[in-house]
């Protein structure tokens, strides 16, 4: 598999969180605003990257036996480590994701990786699949993130304080001005409805990818006369 | 057999280097960590009480259980601010538990007269765009608690306007403010009851400070 197959994967063709419907529980739950989704993102793609090096690392000594015993404990490892350091360098934004940090643990998308590609690959093909897994979780988690930010209170990157500082209060837009907000959107409901939406949309743009890439081979293929 | 044997000794070799990490992290965090969440308690106090930036606050305060003020067998810590010795403030951290979904985490600064210093709310799961209007981020509601005490208003007024009180409840949601009154009324019967025992008690060693 190539590095490019592997990207398009775990952006598109396989998205986690749009394709595959892996680890939902803090995709719903953590997506009410852009700056927890990015927190939450990022926290799964650095342990995604991390634990499918070590599994690769460990492939070696990784009978099949004791292989899923092993995953958890790579996995639950790199995620306590995650949760020290961000209790360290990110209090305010670890107090706002609270839970959902040490939750990654139990984010099938990551076991999941570490069996179907790190327990099978090379470390670099692992990192770049990590990577790739990670980063498109993160994508739909800032997009609906970003649908249920600006329908439920009109602004976008509110509270980026938490993450980026006190320059982070200039990140602040304000979409919708004067909105009333949209509480739906806010609670768990608007959580379901815009994933939906978006796996909607998703399937919708590939359908017209295929269909485009089929109007392309017809009008290439010679003419028989 | 020997194949068992090596299984076992890959996996015991996994966890070995986990836990190895996860020590050494550790201890390289552990005090940054501390730092933090100090940082955030002193900043929570410091709403309450201005002068609370030096940290002599921080680690003159005792922990009560009261079943009476403080229901379902809570640890409320209290916090002691005294000027040159003498009782200043008592800031006190407990729950509302009758909020419309779960405990409503307070914090009430008292002062040495029984008056209210102010009160914040610290955490709660109340409904956004109803309940959550008593974070001060969001209205001045909890404002109106400041220079309160139990005779202003009389006792019997310590409620929301809908139980003929003197607090005012939200468009939408009465369950949320009226579980903050209740409770800061029952904070303030308890700050009044105690307040002597409160101020000699003596301070917990910050070794046991754990939750």
């Amino acid at each position: 598999m190539t590095y490019r197959e592997i990207f398009t994967n775990g952006l598109w063709k396989q998205n986690t969180g749009l394709v595959v419907l892996l680890g939902l529980c803090p995709l719903l739950a953590v997506s009410n605003t852009v700056v927890n989704a990015i927190g939450l993102g990022l926290a799964t793609t650095l342990t995604l990257v991390f634990s499918n090096l070590a599994v690769s690392l460990a492939r070696p000594a990784l009978r099949p036996e004791i292989r899923i015993p092993a995953y958890v404990i790579i996995i639950a490892s790199v995620v306590t480590v995650l949760q020290l350091l961000m209790q360290a360098w990110f209090h305010d934004l670890y107090l706002v994701l609270g839970i959902f940090i040490p939750l990654i643990v139990t984010n099938c998308a990551i076991i999941g990786r570490a069996e179907s590609f790190a327990s099978r690959n090379r470390p670099l093909p692992s990192i770049v699949d990590g990577l790739a897994t990670g980063l498109g979780f993160c994508l739909a988690l800032v997009a609906l993130g970003a649908l249920r930010e600006i329908i439920g209170k009109g602004t976008l990157m509110s509270h980026a304080s938490l993450m980026f500082g006190a320059w982070g209060e200039s990140l602040q837009l304000t979409v919708i001005p004067d909105h009333p907000g949209f509480l739906l959107a806010i609670l768990p409901p608007g959580a379901f409805i815009g994933l939906g939406l978006l796996i909607a949309g998703r399937n919708w743009l590939d359908a017209r990818l295929a269909q485009n890439r089929q109007a392309l081979q017809l009008e290439s293929t010679p003419h028989e006369t | 057999m020997r194949s068992m044997l090596r299984s076992a000794a890959a996996l015991g070799l996994v966890a070995l280097t986990g836990t190895a990490l996860l020590a050494g992290v550790d201890f390289m965090t552990a005090d940054r960590i501390a730092a933090q969440e100090r940082r955030v308690v002193l900043e929570q106090l410091g709403q309450i009480v201005p002068q609370a930036s030096d940290d002599s606050l921080l680690d003159d305060k005792i922990t009560v259980k009261d079943e009476r003020f403080f229901p379902n067998g809570q640890q409320v810590t209290i916090w002691r601010a005294r000027d040159h010795g003498k009782p200043l403030a008592a800031i006190l951290k407990f729950n509302a538990v009758n909020g419309y979904n779960g405990d409503i985490t307070l914090l009430a600064g008292i002062n040495a007269n029984g008056s209210l210093r102010g009160v914040r709310v610290i955490s709660h799961k109340e409904t956004p765009g109803l309940g959550d209007a008593i974070e001060v981020e969001k209205s001045s509601w909890v404002l109106g608690f400041s220079g309160k005490s139990l005779e202003n208003p009389a006792r019997e007024r310590w409620s929301v306007k809908r139980e003929g009180g003197e607090f005012d409840q939200f468009t939408g949601a009465t369950i949320t403010p009226r579980a903050v009154v209740h409770a800061v009324r029952l904070a303030l019967e308890y700050f009044e009851m105690h307040q002597e025992v409160l101020f000699a008690a003596p301070a917990e060693t910050s070794g046991s400070s754990g939750q």
